[in-house]
């Protein structure tokens, strides 16, 4: 794993534009989208809501194709979604019919990653030691609180050993206190295990806590509006909201995004 | 009673957590919940055995007081007595596992054949768009045709042998089934197969791991469904021509005005589906303990 950290060249999003076509006319959802990620660097994408940020991560993740540009990661152009860009989903898409340590060794007994059952079992150990989930390894999904499947769901991906996490909105769905332990411990994850990621959110302060970069997208069409690098140090804690640095970021951060939403309410209200 | 465990879940998710993290060792308090929770359930399955026996004890009694009281002609209605007199020289003789064997090997036929088919065509017509545009429009004028309506002619297509009643069986099993599969695997939740894909599952582990599990639950409840339907067609198919069967035995006691087989073959239809249905819900509980149920 510690190899193959030195061979990453990250993710390249090369004029990426994509237009819907509705029956309201077209919609241009995307317009020529340029960014590049470095591995190990956490990008969150933030804005108002139809600027584009799910679209992106979704033909990042394979799941939509560009009507136009390229998307490479390890200078590979990507076709399709795969096993080294995994995402973690809202709705948080963990298998119901399965318990979570069957749901962590899902990817594991895949074609593409297959492993011997040892070592399955031992990877599957290791994630859900890392996630916290071992006294619940044989309870199903249903047993457990949202935050909780969460956390499946993240050492289910982690268990293929992606090379970039893409979290739509994952923490979304989850209550105040829930959501701030969450990235806490999404943090903790990254310190342990770091990986490239792309997430989504509309929260500007878990993007701030969260993120060595900042991704702030416009609407009408999608597009990149700023980028804010997060110079505050890792590792962060419940002591960095506070921070006086930290709240001036999120401030600015927090005016952009402000700004880009009232355009969007004069140019459709 | 379901209810009751969901909203105990997090209560458990909230003392395995403090213990786990040291504030509490409730482990003790844990086995406590366990155990209650296991008594309820002992508590609630002989509850509804009590009542089973109860709700079928007050039949019985309305049935022997109806006759005491002179409401029903005697003769047109035999006693307990009689029918389980007929019921034990039926055994005896052998006529009666023959008649049961037979019903119960042709809906069993049946079932499977229906069965199968339901699947391989609901989920041709689920997945693929164009199997389900061609066949849409034919499979409700199917489904609206009652299954016996199509025994005249399956008697002259195959004759008045097994053939024939197995043909319309298989169909009234068939088309129910079938359409409960496709509609459980239209409303299938893609967020699941998108999963899948960015794991990097292929098409065959989608269908195999993703898709086929999901389908589980609905299979069994078309399994249900079938199994009803094949019974209520399997008595109508006996009755107009069948020499085994508990229908054609119906026909030879209505033929000969002896009323108590002729109840005895009510009942044993019914106990029979009963036993079955019991026998899928069995199979379905145990299939289907992952998914989150309202009762």
């Amino acid at each position: 794993m510690q190899e193959q950290f030195t061979e990453r060249k990250g993710i390249v999003v090369q004029n990426v534009s994509m237009t819907y076509s509705g029956i309201a006319g077209n919609v241009e959802a995307l317009r020529e989208v340029n960014l590049n990620i470095d591995p190990g660097e956490f990008i969150c994408l933030v804005g108002p809501s139809g600027c584009g940020k799910t679209t992106l991560l979704n033909i990042v993740a394979g799941f939509l194709e560009p009507t136009s540009g390229e998307v490479f990661i390890e200078s590979r152009k990507i076709h399709g979604p795969g096993p080294d860009r995994c995402v973690v989903f809202q709705q948080y898409a963990v298998f119901p019919w399965m318990t979570v340590r069957q749901n962590v060794e899902f990817g594991l007994h895949l074609g593409v990653n297959r492993r011997s059952s040892s070592e399955t079992r031992a990877i599957a150990d290791r994630f859900i030691d890392l996630v916290g989930l071992r006294e619940f390894e044989d309870a199903f999904p249903k047993e457990l609180s949202g935050g909780m499947k969460q956390r499946v769901a993240i050492a289910r991906a982690y268990a293929v050993n992606p090379q970039v996490l893409l979290m739509d909105e994952p923490f979304g769905a989850l209550d105040a206190q829930t959501r701030q332990f969450m990235q806490e411990s999404l943090l903790q994850i990254m310190e342990k295990e770091r990986k490239t990621v792309l997430f989504v959110t509309h929260g500007v302060e878990e993007a701030t806590f969260l993120s060595t970069r900042v991704v702030i997208m416009a609407a009408r069409p999608g597009r990149i509006r700023e980028i804010i690098p997060i110079d505050l140090p890792y590792p962060r804690g419940a002591g960095t909201k506070t921070s006086p640095e930290f709240i001036k970021i999120r401030a600015r951060i927090e005016k952009v995004v402000r700004e880009e939403f009232q355009k969007q309410r004069e140019q459709t209200c | 009673m379901r209810l009751v465990q969901k909203l105990q879940a997090p209560r458990r998710e909230r003392c395995m957590l403090e213990a786990k993290q040291g504030i509490t060792t409730n482990t003790e308090e844990q086995i406590c919940v366990e155990e209650r929770f296991r008594k309820k359930r002992r508590r609630d399955r002989l509850e509804k055995a009590g009542y089973f026996v109860v709700s079928f004890g007050i039949l019985l009694v309305i049935w022997e007081l109806t006759r005491a009281v002179g409401l029903i002609d005697p003769m047109l209605f035999p006693s307990i007595q009689a029918v389980i007199k007929a019921c034990i020289v039926g055994f005896k003789n052998g006529t009666l596992q023959m008649h049961m064997y037979a019903s119960f090997m042709r809906v069993l036929t049946s079932f499977a054949i229906g069965i199968v088919l339901a699947v391989v065509f609901g989920f041709l017509i689920g997945w693929f768009r164009i199997v389900r545009l061609l066949l849409d429009p034919v499979i409700n004028f199917f489904r609206a045709l009652p299954p016996i309506a199509l025994i005249p002619l399956m008697i002259i297509f195959f004759g008045i042998g097994e053939t024939s009643k197995i043909v319309v069986l298989s169909y009234a099993a068939f088309f129910p089934a079938m359409v409960v599969i496709y509609q459980a695997l239209t409303n299938l939740d893609p967020v699941y197969i998108r999963a899948a894909k960015t794991l990097g599952a292929t098409n065959l582990e989608i269908f195999r791991k993703v898709i086929l599990p999901q389908l589980v639950p609905h299979i069994i409840t078309a399994c249900r469904v079938s199994l009803g339907v094949c019974w209520a067609t399997l008595v109508a198919a006996e009755l107009i021509a069948a020499q085994k069967g508990i229908g054609a035995m119906m026909v030879d006691a209505q033929n000969f005005f002896q009323m108590a087989p002729l109840v005895l073959g009510i009942l044993i239809i019914g106990a029979i589906s009963l036993v079955m249905d019991g026998a899928v819900k069995a199979i379905e509980r145990r299939a289907t303990s992952w998914q989150e149920k309202m009762a």
